[in-house]
């Protein structure tokens, strides 16, 4: 039994990356309709400016901070140079522009950085915090920080009216237009944002995965799994789904001759197994499109 | 005469490469309600939807004097230009409470309070569904918060796209109540496409008729509900 605790609590940690990532996809999603494949190495580039501002001699958490910043920047930047042009072109001109980003900004990062894995630091040590080794400081510390930005984030959109803003905005342009916001402004913020959110996912998961060009592909496609379980319209739904995910493969694990080589491919089954029974996702609405 | 508040002038408007309005031209004086009469498909929401910047037009609109084609939508309303669109445009999944917040997203956060105080003394019923979704109201309701949402604007005109669609007949004469005493307490102009056009010419005091996306006759209200063509074609006697 406690080792089932201990299981669903290293779950949680690598769930909250996930959540992150899920959540990420899901409020691009919902500016513009379209899963962004590049959302990972988004992520991974945003990762390697901190450890190259921390290279540098910057102290980790202001990094941690101007990273955030740089990153919403540059989300921001990539939505109005990027995907404004393109805004009313059909969908598999966002998916070519999607492989595009992904590839360049893989390529990038390995032209900077070079492809060879480096470590990055973790603020919290690594010592087991709980019995058996299974939960480090590092992973307590993971949960604590996307805990407290989901927090966060919520209180901004509950509760701000920038927040009220860009939820209209997503939900519905053209009245958001008539009363006066600028839809295209408020999906360039949605991007910065998102950009941000996974700057903190990726600096949280490079102690673990170790840095390198090609350290969040999985991750995102665990971050996809999350945001299809909860629902791809649903912010909440996706940060549920990346934490159910988190715990689930981990789970999983306790199956004989399954074990941790099979977790990639439960987040797949996830994916398939919601789109065939659920196609809304758990907690997402139905799209209804009126011809 | 001074300068009218609204105008436009050899408007037309696109819908891809299908022209919808052919040289339109009318004026609108502040304080005054004019309304745009018409069967369906002349063209009627186009001319709001031009007004509003939400198609693709030809032709001059100015606005307070200011030339606002080709603006931006979200640009146009900050002027002051309210449209209540077809089809109500309740943000369905926010509550009331954020519809009305939303509306006036663009004042500042000060005036926001007294504002949906003021919309309550028009709509009372507003006020016992404040923390409901609003895509539970009623279609009257929803109507209400819709025109509510647009004085949260403060605006100069509203843009009324059939307040009286899908009404029933006490609450669209209960509506038209309040649409004269919000341009006479509230002093909004407004600009009302409207099917209904005996109610209409009764609150308007200028009144266009389009046909086929053309102005093809315009006046002051009471002349055009004397009219013998007009009466036989809209008003049904």
């Amino acid at each position: 039994m406690e080792q089932v605790v201990q299981q669903i609590v290293g779950g949680l940690a690598t769930g909250a990356i996930y959540a992150c990532i899920a959540l990420s996809i899901v409020m691009i999603y919902q500016a513009i309709d379209h899963l962004n494949f590049a959302q990972g190495e988004m992520a991974m580039f945003s990762t390697y400016i901190a450890w190259q501002l921390m290279h540098w001699g910057m102290p980790y958490w202001g990094a941690f901070f101007l990273t955030i910043a740089i990153s919403f920047v540059l989300g921001y930047a990539i939505e109005r140079i990027v995907f404004k042009p393109v805004h009313n072109a059909p969908v598999l001109s966002h998916i070519v522009i999607f492989i595009a980003l992904f590839v360049i900004i893989n390529s990038m990062a390995g032209f900077i950085w070079e492809f060879t894995i480096k470590p990055f630091p973790t603020p919290f040590g690594t010592k087991p915090v709980l019995g058996g080794g299974i939960l480090s400081a590092h992973g307590a510390g993971m949960i604590a920080v996307t805990g407290i930005m989901l927090v966060m984030l919520y209180a901004f959109f509950r509760y701000t009216r920038v927040g009220l803003a860009m939820r209209a905005a997503s939900a519905n342009p053209d009245s958001a237009r008539l009363v006066g916001i600028r839809v295209g402004f408020m999906n360039a913020l949605g991007w910065g944002m998102a950009a941000a959110i996974g700057a903190v996912a990726g600096i949280m998961i490079a102690p673990v995965v170790f840095l390198e060009p090609n350290m969040m592909v999985t991750i995102l496609l665990y971050g996809f799994a999350g945001a299809v379980v909860g629902g791809l319209t649903s912010p909440g739904g996706a940060v549920f789904g990346g934490f159910a995910v988190g715990v689930i493969e981990n789970l999983a694990s306790f199956v004989p001759q399954f074990g941790a080589e099979m977790k990639l491919t439960i987040a797949l089954a996830l994916i398939i197994l919601v789109l065939t029974l659920k196609p809304n996702g758990l907690f997402g609405r139905k799209i209804v499109s009126r011809v | 005469m001074s300068t009218p508040l609204l105008s436009a002038k050899n408007l037309r408007a696109f819908y891809g490469p299908t022209q919808i309005l052919y040289d339109i031209d009318f004026d609108m004086h502040a304080g005054g309600i004019t309304t745009l009469l018409g069967a369906n498909g002349a063209g009627k929401t186009t001319t709001l939807r031009a007004l509003s910047g939400m198609v693709k037009t030809a032709g001059e609109i100015r606005f307070d004097g200011k030339l606002i084609s080709n603006k931006e939508t979200a640009d146009i309303v900050r002027l002051g230009v309210a449209h209540v669109p077809e089809g109500r445009g309740t943000f369905v999944r926010q509550t009331v409470e954020e519809n009305l917040q939303l509306g006036g997203i663009t004042q500042p956060a000060g005036q926001i309070a007294a504002d949906i105080d003021l919309v309550f003394t028009y709509f009372p019923r507003l006020k016992e569904r404040f923390r409901q979704q609003a895509g539970t109201l009623s279609g009257g309701e929803q109507q209400m918060l819709a025109i509510g949402r647009a004085l949260m604007l403060r605006p100069k005109v509203m843009l009324l796209d059939e307040p009286s669609f899908g009404l029933a007949p006490l609450i669209v004469q209960e509506m038209f109540g309040i649409l004269r005493r919000l341009n006479q307490k509230e002093k909004v102009s407004m600009f009302l496409v409207e099917q209904n056009a005996s109610l209409a010419l009764e609150l308007a005091d200028h009144a266009y008729l389009l046909e086929t996306g053309r102005v093809v006759m315009s006046g002051p209200a009471k002349e055009l509900s004397q009219d013998e063509n007009i009466r036989r074609a809209y008003l049904g006697y």
